[in-house]
């Protein structure tokens, strides 16, 4: 299982990451905007995706956009992690095809949650 | 301002008596005086206007030197008090990661220690169990007094440790204090330049009563409104337990995903 994080925040990334660690999830890249991501994704056959929405350059929404109007990547489970919490926001993703959506802050329960939510659905 | 509101109404009053006057001396047929009129009402506009120019020209001249904001004013300090700001600001940003990332070194360096010690400790009861009933050689026992020793001295070094370093992370939060006086004397000077920006712009709301100027609002929101596309981001929202466009924590996410079919 490898995993790309796509956070322009550092320690944003760190905690994601040690937090997927502890969940067992040790193959794990990260990326700290949709540009820098998207090349990743082509080249690195991930099976997962956590991104923020609100990052320079390409933000994450649009990367979850490119992800699925890509052939190869639009099946791609995405989690979106962030701090975007509008409702009309949440609808924007949802419509974009997020597999689901977290509010930071989180915990670390949350995101086990939503993530093995995310699993059971791919794999069921 | 009580002046600002007089010389508004002179000029209001002196267009209504001249407006007047010039009516009946077109009537009259008398158009010397009428253009007499209109060059008199013009004057009193211009001066209304110039007016009130002065006094906005005059305000953005004190607010930019009350803010040094122009390093060629003598008494300016070696940098302007908005970019002192976005210095403190950057250094807020630098010491909130820095105490982040000291914080998560510490954690990750405890946390096999910690680990470590329970996974030893898991091992050593199941054996230990295994003496209990009897289910030990003395071959078996003397591994295991040997583990015990191992394990006792090995969790007092760990435990120092992990205790040091939990020391280490509650230092670690020192930044908040630092950052928080940092943050409180920004926001004091992002009042402060509200309270002027306001000011001028009821001069300058003066300054186009004379001019006769209207500004379309409804534009001006919609290009504010366009400019806050939500595909942007606008970040973390604040007081969001009170907003009904907002959701307020994961329970309202989602509750709003799940009504949605998710």
């Amino acid at each position: 299982m490898k995993i790309l994080i796509v956070d322009d925040f550092s320690t944003m990334r760190r905690i994601i990451k040690n937090l997927l660690r502890d969940l067992g999830f040790t193959n794990t890249a990260e990326a700290d905007d949709g540009t820098t991501a998207l090349p990743m994704l082509h080249s690195g056959s991930f099976d997962f995706l956590v991104t923020d929405w609100n990052m320079p350059g390409m933000t994450g929404i649009d990367l979850l956009r490119a992800v699925r109007a890509d052939d190869r990547l639009k099946h791609l489970p995405v989690l979106m992690v962030t701090a975007e919490a509008k409702r009309d926001q949440i609808i924007e993703a949802a419509q974009a095809g997020v597999n689901g959506y977290v509010v930071k802050p989180f915990t670390a329960q949350v995101l086990k949650e939503k993530i093995e939510k995310i699993f059971e659905r791919v794999n069921g | 301002m009580e002046h600002d509101d007089s010389a508004q109404g002179d000029f209001e009053s002196t267009l209504k008596i001249h407006a007047r006057q010039l009516v009946e001396s077109l009537e009259h047929g008398d158009f010397g005086e009428a253009v007499q009129l209109i060059n008199d009402l013009n004057k009193v506009r211009d001066r209304g206007l110039y007016h009130e120019v002065g006094k906005l020209t005059r305000e953005l001249h004190n607010a930019i030197v009350n803010f040094q904001l122009d390093p060629r004013v003598p008494h300016a300090k070696e940098v302007s008090q908005i970019t002192d700001a976005t210095e403190r600001l950057n250094y807020v940003v630098t010491m909130t990661e820095k105490a982040a990332n000291r914080t998560m070194d510490l954690v990750e360096q405890s946390s096999p220690l910690v680990n470590g010690i329970g996974a030893e400790a898991q091992s050593l009861s199941a054996d230990w169990g295994r003496f209990m009933r009897r289910e030990m050689g003395a071959e078996g026992f003397r591994d295991l007094a040997r583990r015990i020793e191992l394990f006792l001295a090995n969790s007092e070094r760990d435990s120092v440790q992990v205790s040091a370093q939990l020391n280490d992370i509650l230092l670690a939060q020192d930044y908040q204090d630092l950052t928080g006086q940092v943050i409180k004397r920004v926001t004091q000077l992002v009042t402060e330049v509200e309270g002027n920006l306001l000011k001028l712009v009821l001069m300058a709301s003066q300054v186009d009563r004379f001019a006769g100027i209207e500004h379309d609002h409804a534009v001006l929101r919609a290009e504010q409104e366009q400019q806050k596309e939500p595909s942007h981001g606008e970040g973390p929202q604040i007081h969001a337990d009170k907003r009904e466009d907002v959701a307020s924590n994961q329970d309202d996410v989602d509750d709003l995903l799940s009504s949605l079919g998710f």
